[in-house]
């Protein structure tokens, strides 16, 4: 392949600090499964390989005051077997664990998927919807950063030089609260989503009283629409309210057109998994 | 760049219950550590981008493509290849299984689908043959034998 050094850091410290010291030749490695794949391509040749899977920060779930905090290089296969995020957040949990198949899930991190930058990266979606917050270190500190500013492009993001992603803060929220994810691909696994739509919801004596909806794979970036939410919240979830939800989120959609979907098709289907995933997340909400 | 800037770093690791201790440049995979350093050839190299689970071996017992993992990462850990199945002659009853269903044609993929079947079953998760077919997705098998793979992996699962 090339000829990177590797370190394996103890703390976000070093790591940062690792990282700073490689002057823009350093790359964070969580999972390796975009990493690796794109180093043996020759797209990327780091000079210094930062291993964050040994930090415990970055590789732990833990509960603070109902909000759940989980390390950026968690795997899959982790969260998966994670009773209580399950459920609290079954839709972030389905999501991470749409990437791949078992054996990439055994590796891959919800960090990892966010800062690869794919548009249509599983896990983003969901985790917007969710209302995570990225905690973001670097040469300047911690910042607290809403997940949707971080993707910037296909392949970028807004993280400044030398900043690393240390966890998601998936926020306390009522009872009657419930997410979902659901993706459209060709082939059931291994495949890249034509679209994927993330739906939080919460119900009060069957009113909704909070929402937020997440659209990935139909822009350069995950969507967060919020004419969607909108059309959902002060609603019974009627009829008339999913479809002006629907409609907003065709709206939102600048997809392209590819192998894997027209821009018609692709933005017809955004509306239809709303539809689907709002009934599930609204399902959830009833009974959590 | 010449050899002397590259770094080489001391690894220790436990392949099928034995101890290792190598050097190795970091961008070596796990895969070709097992093949290229180790000899053990059993874990096969398909596509090498995590997409055919042909790689597929068990680390701390969890199951993950070794051509996406770099060997440095396995420090301390047991990592389970096809070569610590059988004791001797003695097939482990997976393999066996693999033989009485006629769950291979060419033999590539068999290793990896022997270890991911090792790791789905070690999640609990080998429950019934459609559960078993949709939690082997991530291993290809480019002769067909799927449906027989299937049916061997439940068979030794009792499933
Ligand atoms: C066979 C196969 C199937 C796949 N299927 C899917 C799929 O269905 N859906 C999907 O969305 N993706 C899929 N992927 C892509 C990939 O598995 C995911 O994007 C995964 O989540 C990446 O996580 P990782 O931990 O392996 O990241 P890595 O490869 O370790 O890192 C990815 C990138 O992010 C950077 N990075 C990682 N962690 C951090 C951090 N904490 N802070 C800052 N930068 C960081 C790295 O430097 C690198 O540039 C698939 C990949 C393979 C090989
Ligand atoms: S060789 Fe590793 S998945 Fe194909
Ligand atoms: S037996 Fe030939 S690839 Fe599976």
């Amino acid at each position: 392949m090339m000829e990177a050094q590797y370190r394996a850091p103890g703390s976000v410290d070093e790591a940062v600090a690792l990282m700073a010291g490689a002057g823009g030749k350093g790359r964070v490695l969580a999972g390796g499964t975009d990493l690796l794949v794109q180093m043996r391509a020759g797209m990327v040749a780091p000079g210094l390989i930062v291993d964050v899977k040994r930090i415990a920060e970055m590789t732990a779930i833990s509960q603070i005051a109902g909000a759940w905090r989980v390390g950026a290089a968690v795997t899959g296969a982790e969260i998966h077997d994670h009773a209580g995020l399950k459920k609290a957040w079954p839709g972030v949990v389905e999501a991470i664990n749409l990437i791949g198949s078992k054996q990439v899930q055994g590796r891959a991190s919800a960090g990892g998927n966010l800062c690869n930058a794919s548009p249509a990266a599983d896990s983003v979606p969901a985790l917007v919807a969710a209302g995570a917050i990225a905690t973001v270190q670097g040469p300047n500190g911690r910042r607290e950063v809403p997940v949707e500013q971080i993707p910037a492009g296909p392949g970028k993001t807004s993280l400044k030089p030398g900043e690393i992603v240390v966890s998601f803060t998936l926020p306390a929220r009522p009872a009657g609260s419930g997410d979902a994810y659901l993706r459209l691909i060709p082939r059931t696994e291994m495949d890249i989503a034509v679209v994927g739509c993330g739906v939080n919801l919460t119900m009060k004596d069957g009113t909704c009283t909070a929402a937020r909806v997440a659209l990935g794979a139909v822009a350069p970036t995950v969507l967060l629409v919020e004419g969607a939410a909108k059309a959902l919240v002060g609603s019974k979830l009627d009829d008339k309210a999913i479809e002006a939800a629907a409609a907003a989120c065709r709206a939102a959609c600048k997809p392209i057109d590819d192998k894997r979907g027209t821009i018609v098709y692709r933005t017809k289907i955004a509306g239809v998994l709303l539809k689907r995933a709002v009934a599930i997340a609204a399902e959830r909400a009833r009974s959590n | 760049m010449t050899d002397s800037s590259r770094q080489r770093v001391a690894l220790a690791l436990a392949i099928n219950g034995r101890r290792h201790r190598v050097t190795i440049e970091p961008s070596t995979t796990l895969l070709d550590l097992l093949r290229d350093e180790l000899g053990l050839f059993g874990t096969k190299k398909g596509c090498d981008m995590g997409a055919c689970g042909a790689c597929t071996v068990l680390v701390d017992g969890r199951r993950i493509n070794a051509c996406l993992a770099l060997a440095v990462m396995q420090e301390g850990r047991d990592v389970q290849t096809i070569e610590g199945l059988a004791e001797g002659e003695a097939l482990h009853p997976l393999q066996q299984a693999f033989v009485e269903h006629d769950a291979l044609q060419c033999g590539y993929c068999t290793p990896g689908q022997i270890m991911s079947a090792l790791g789905l079953i070690g999640e609990g998760r080998a429950t019934d043959a459609a559960g078993i077919a949709e939690q082997m997705s991530g291993n290809l098998c480019r002769c067909g034998a799927h449906p027989n793979i299937v049916a061997a992996i439940a068979a030794y699962a009792g499933a």
